[in-house]
């Protein structure tokens, strides 16, 4: 019993008990996801919001089916379609959803530290669904959890994340996640996308697509974010490709033969991956999708039942 | 939360304890003819373990390998929301279909009877089976809802401050029930 706070904002936050009380329970929630009837009645009367102000496929339903599996109640918001346009602030809305007695807002948002300028006005309980670059939790924790099924122990693991790190906050999340858990993880990309923050974390870096695929347990593959990037921090996408896809052939040469792949998604086929790959019997890529839902159970899970707890709250 | 207890009396010994258990089972069996329709699920924690241990019994008499299924059934309680800690989930398994089965509910203790309640809510979400039956070790009164067991080791009737424990050799070292009295905390 070591979760005991109100929001989920990042994983920089989580004492790694908090990380394995998350996958444990989470662990326990798949099995409601194998059931004839998959649903458990456990949030009944728990009202959660789905605040999303960035476009999503796999992260909103993700949340969204996880609350249905609890029989929570969940309302979602999409910016294109609400007063956002109309001139209203975040606060002014994430209040007035709040004054309809929602328990839970799940914020998806642009701008980085949005979902903690929440969390710290309101009393519902907060979850990032991901903040501009900065920190996209729930993600890092259901990478973790499909390496803790394929994988014996974390310690020593050697993972290799390539691609936009600078831009990713998926990126910063796993990295502070698996650096707790005490994997060994190489960043591989072009200078320009490696973010000076990661020095302190022991990671290595490499600029050779070539020189970083051998020995390595886990290639964890990121798309180009081009919606983040401002300027140019890559000559042109054909020669990103020519350097920084993963094709078939590179991963044939280079990598171990037990080598897995994993990606959050959206997939960019043909640029930061080859196609072949994302199908093939190394790609966990489908996994990760299915852990999301019953890690997602487990955070609302573990975030309500702490705020129905009269003596805390 | 600080609960401590202090022991009271022994209500049975291991002697006392395995005779139970091996009574429940030939009753079990008795009542039971068609025991390849039989599916025992324990509820955690304790009943889990009784449930292993009346299902060995019963395959050494009848040897048709019984099926043992666990029940957690927190996610299913109707106390979440009254009062705190936040209780940690165990795993639930069920050992295949239950369809048409007859499923055999087995605890250590029934008291108010709201467990029994959540586990059979969990039973009916997992499928339809034919008949559900409970079996206790010790029936000790104090109920809330109408549920009686089927089976019962030994029925006593107790303060509101004292306690039922069961311990059983699988995970206590001993096989013994006793009276514990609460004398610290809220329970």
């Amino acid at each position: 019993m070591e979760l005991d706070r109100k929001d989920l904002l990042g994983i920089q936050d989580l004492s790694n008990d908090e990380i394995e009380e998350i996958l444990t329970t989470a662990e326990y929630m798949e099995e409601i996801l194998t059931r004839p009837i998959k649903k458990a009645p456990t949030l009944r009367g728990i009202t959660v919001a789905n605040l999303f102000f960035e476009p999503s496929t796999r992260t909103l339903n993700s949340f969204i089916l996880a609350e249905k599996r609890l029989s929570a109640d969940s309302i979602n918001f999409s910016a294109a379609s609400s007063s956002v346009l109309k001139g209203e602030t975040l606060l002014d809305t994430a209040k007035n959803i709040q004054a309809m007695e929602v328990d839970v807002m799940v914020v998806r948002h642009s701008e980085p530290g949005s979902p903690h300028f929440l969390a710290k006005r309101l009393k519902a309980s907060v979850i990032n669904a991901g903040d501009g670059c900065h920190e996209h939790p729930t993600q890092a924790l259901l990478d973790i959890m499909t390496i803790k099924k394929n994988f014996p122990t974390f310690k020593g693991l050697k993972v290799a994340i390539i691609g936009d790190i600078k831009h990713s906050r998926v990126s910063r999340s796993l990295i502070l996640g698996l650096n707790k858990m005490g994997a060994k993880i190489t960043v591989c990309a072009p200078p320009t996308l490696l973010p000076l923050w990661l020095e302190p974390f022991g990671v290595e870096f490499e600029y050779s697509l070539e020189k970083t695929l051998p020995g390595k347990d886990i290639l964890y593959i990121l798309r180009i974010q081009k919606e983040r990037q401002e300027e140019s921090f890559i000559p042109s996408q054909r020669e990103y490709i020519k350097n920084y896809s993963l094709t078939y052939e590179k991963l044939k040469k280079f990598a171990s033969k037990e080598v897995v792949i994993m990606h959050p998604g959206p997939i960019n086929r043909g640029i930061e991956i080859e196609s072949r790959i994302a199908d093939s019997e190394y790609s966990l890529v489908l996994n990760q999708v299915t852990s999301g839902v019953a890690v997602r159970m487990s955070v609302l899970y573990l975030l309500t039942q702490r705020k129905l707890d009269g003596s805390k709250n | 939360m600080n609960i401590k207890f202090k022991e009271k009396r022994i209500l049975m010994d291991k002697k006392e304890t395995e005779r139970t258990i091996e009574r429940l089972s030939s009753e079990i069996i008795k009542d039971n003819p068609d025991i390849e329709a039989l599916c025992i699920m324990g509820i955690r924690k304790r009943g889990d373990v009784l449930a292993k241990r009346l299902a060995n019994i019963l395959r050494k008499s009848t040897s048709w390998e019984i099926k043992v299924g666990v029940l957690d059934i927190t996610l299913y309680r109707d106390d979440l929301t009254i009062y705190g800690p936040k209780p940690i989930i165990g795993s639930t398994y069920f050992p295949g279909s239950i369809d048409g089965k007859e499923v055999l509910l087995v605890d250590d203790v029934i008291y108010t009877g709201r467990t029994i309640r959540s586990a059979l809510d969990e039973i009916m979400d997992y499928g339809r089976p034919l008949r559900i039956k409970l079996a206790v070790m010790v029936n000790r009164g104090g109920r809330e809802l109408p549920i009686l067991p089927d089976y019962t080791g030994i029925s006593v009737e107790l303060g509101e401050k004292e306690e039922i424990q069961v311990l059983l050799k699988e995970t206590d070292k001993e096989d013994m029930v006793k009276v514990v009295e609460v004398f610290n905390g809220v329970r």
